[in-house]
């Protein structure tokens, strides 16, 4: 069958209305776009926040230059895609977005009938929008935080939607790949995930470019909502092709005694900036936050993590790695916030940095803010270079010069990998890094 | 036939600096050489030279092993054709098991063909020998899943690179210092380590300050090292005589190399 195609500018009120017009959706959700819609419009009036962008220079990203696209190509379009995981994980289940467009959803009967939800986000506001009106961008991201969180929430097309009700605990992992396809494509990604109290679950999710060579953006957000003493293991796996811009505001919320641990691995993208924050609302919740990132050529990763405690008694733990090559740049701002409530603290942020080569560039910059007295926070940040004494020990040993180099990397990440609790990624992660040392290293 | 290492005419810069000056020295496979030499003589520099530390710059002469020439040679190649360092002071590298290490230089030093990302020494097999091999070392296999060197004390590095001489079952191991820094229990164990492995298929060189090493490996050959040269070469007895009585004979005999030496030692005082 052949639809017709149509397509959508991402910045212009004409594109948004038209937009509006494609999707077929309840007044609460079309009202809440054309709100956040005004906010980008007025946002765009405004500079950006200079602080922020001191070290971005967005003269590169033309947002005219992309579109939404309501057809997208999913002829087999999931196989296209080196979606490291899916070849060998097994699931409970599997959702599936090419630019934007719901390609495969499938979840295990059994999770179904214990009321576990897992499909595209377009289909949960169809069956299940009570539950998506209560959570999409109301708790966990603002859509008037800034010009990309409007943005967002006034575009937002493909995503997931995982709800997990009270106690309900899940074995298996379940798996999303959000993937680019055609050139020129905007995504606007969302991912809600919703834990009721007590209820367990481990999301891998994948975003990745099907052709290296296709330009694209993705704007996205992440909503990780944990109630109390539920658990939570978020992956994020972002291998873009290095033609793609990558904005994000992700957000986990924690309630009383929960924990989420979240890991974050930056390898793709052109140049990506995104705000990573957890949010300790609950007495004695936990979040573990881990980031992996490798950038090489003329990449910019910019990562600003936060880590709010508003509650007694929450702990927080940061540690983010990364290693820089070639021309390639990392930025990496983050900020302990602590409420006045939030007495008995201890909040831990670290962030190392290796540098393989002397045009790469990291700047790492940690920050506390304190309002309560009796707590424990910590920071440390560390650069360094490879050092030459190590590699010459790697070669005598008969070890080439490039798996020396692969051997001090990972070995670099490991301290990361090993907090890791899932095989898979640790396996996917090590295996990603080792494929994106194999090129360029003959210069 | 055994093979042989040959050095002829050795000259060595670091930097603008010439630390070898003229050094020929032939080892055979199943020989044991000792070198001794007063500090700053240029023994280290021998040593990583031969490993092609690329600091160390050939500036004149020639090594070679069995006529294949190595002054132009990578580290990596000169290990795969059997050259092996036992570091003084070995390297950590963080987040690196052992194993991982080890698995990955048997697998390139057994197979030196092999290209990056070709595959391993099978698993099991790797085990099998690394297990076998601690046990004959007396080493705790809790070894293995350490990370390379970090925490180590100096006589479990000193082990670390003795387990990788057994393992890599060089044809030329120099030991630079091996002994240096260890209580004398530690340096029992390398050196037994040592004469447990040192056989008809290994040529071994001995930087020494000390005895008890060449008192578990006795030299055929001692040579003495004297500001970028061997000036002289003996038996075991020359070994014992130096320890005995330092080098003040040696620089008598040699009042040119001792002049030299002098010299550096003034302008590296400035």
């Amino acid at each position: 069958m052949e639809i017709s195609e149509a397509e959508f500018a991402v910045t212009t009120a004409d594109g948004f209305e038209a937009f509006l017009d494609s999707r077929n959706e309840p007044e609460w959700l079309q009202q809440k776009r054309r709100d956040a819609f005004a906010l980008y419009e007025d946002y765009s009036k405004k500079d950006l926040d200079p602080e922020e962008f001191r070290r971005l220079d967005l003269r590169l990203f033309r947002p005219n230059d992309y579109r939404i696209r309501s057809t997208g190509d999913d002829s087999s379009a999931a196989g296209q895609f080196n979606n490291l995981m899916t070849e060998r994980g097994e699931f409970a289940g599997q959702v599936a977005h090419i630019d934007g467009k719901p390609v495969q959803s499938q979840v295990q009967a059994e999770l179904t009938e214990k009321g576990v939800i897992f499909c595209s986000l377009a289909e949960a506001v169809e069956n299940h929008p009570e539950l998506v009106q209560k959570h999409l961008l109301t708790q966990a991201v603002q859509p008037d935080t800034d010009r990309f969180s409007a943005w967002h929430a006034a575009f937002w097309t493909g995503g997931v939607f995982l709800y997990v009700p009270r106690n309900v605990e899940l074995t298996q992992p379940l798996h999303s790949l959000i993937g680019l396809s055609r050139s020129g494509t905007a995504d606007f990604s969302h991912t809600l995930v919703v834990l009721e109290d007590g209820a367990r679950a481990t999301l891998l999710e994948e975003t990745s470019s099907a052709d290296a060579n296709a330009a694209g953006m993705h704007m996205g957000a992440i909503e990780l909502i944990v109630g109390a003493g539920a658990h939570l293991a978020y992956v994020q796996l972002q291998t873009w092709n290095e033609r793609v811009f990558h904005f994000a505001h992700q957000c986990g919320r924690v309630a009383q005694d929960g924990s989420l641990q979240w890991t974050v691995s930056a390898l793709g993208s052109k140049f990506s900036h995104v705000h990573q924050d957890v949010m300790l609302d609950g007495k004695g919740a936990n979040a573990q936050v881990n980031g992996v990132a490798f950038a090489t050529d003329r990449q910019k990763l910019s990562y600003y993590t936060r880590q709010a405690h508003k509650a007694p008694h929450t702990t927080s733990d940061l540690l983010y790695k990364e290693v820089v090559r070639d021309r390639a740049r990392m930025i990496w701002r983050g900020m302990i916030d602590v409420d006045e409530v939030a007495q008995l603290t201890d909040g831990y942020q670290r962030n190392d940095s290796l540098i393989l080569s002397r045009d790469a560039r990291v700047d790492a910059i940690p920050g506390l803010e304190i309002n309560a007295d009796d707590v424990r926070c910590t920071h440390a940040a560390t650069a360094g270079q490879v050092d030459e004494e190590q590699i010459l020990y790697c070669l005598s040993r008969g070890i080439s010069r490039q798996e020396a180099m692969h051997v001090i990397v990972e070995g670099f990440f490991s301290q990361v990998f090993d907090r890791i609790p899932v095989e898979l990624v640790r396996h996917t992660l090590s295996q990603t890094v080792q494929e994106k040392l194999g090129f360029g290293l003959e210069d | 036939m055994n093979a042989l290492l040959k050095i002829e005419d050795l000259h060595v810069n670091v930097g603008e600096t010439e630390i070898l000056k003229g050094v020929n020295l032939e080892i055979r496979q199943g020989e044991i050489h000792a070198l001794m030499g007063p500090n700053g003589s240029g023994k280290s520099t021998l040593a990583y030279t031969l490993i092609g530390h690329p600091k160390y710059e050939v500036t004149k002469g020639r090594i070679e092993i069995d006529g294949v020439e190595l002054n132009e040679m990578d580290p990596s190649d000169r290990a795969r054709l059997g050259m092996f360092l036992a570091f003084q002071y070995p390297v950590t590298i963080p987040g690196v098991k052992v194993a991982d290490f080890l698995r990955l230089a048997l697998s390139n030093v057994r197979n030196p063909d092999r290209k990056e990302g070709e595959s391993l020494i099978s698993m099991r097999e790797f085990r099998t020998e690394l297990r076998e091999t601690m046990k004959q070392l007396n080493m705790d296999s809790s070894f293995a899943t350490r990370y390379l060197n970090e925490g180590f004390s100096g006589g479990e590095k000193k082990r670390m690179e003795i387990l990788q001489l057994a393992l890599l079952k060089p044809k030329f191991a120099l030991l630079d210092e091996t002994d240096s820094g260890l209580d004398s229990d530690a340096v029992r164990v390398v050196s037994e380590g040592l004469s447990k492995l040192a056989g008809p298929e290994m040529g071994v060189l001995i930087i020494t300050h000390h005895e008890r090493l060449l008192e578990y490996n006795e030299p055929q050959f001692t040579h003495v090292m004297l500001a970028g040269k061997i000036v002289e070469t003996g038996d075991a007895s020359l070994a014992h005589e130096l320890h005995a009585n330092g080098y003040d004979s040696i620089r008598k005999r040699h009042p040119e190399e001792a002049a030299w030496e002098e010299q550096q030692q003034e302008t590296a005082a400035k």
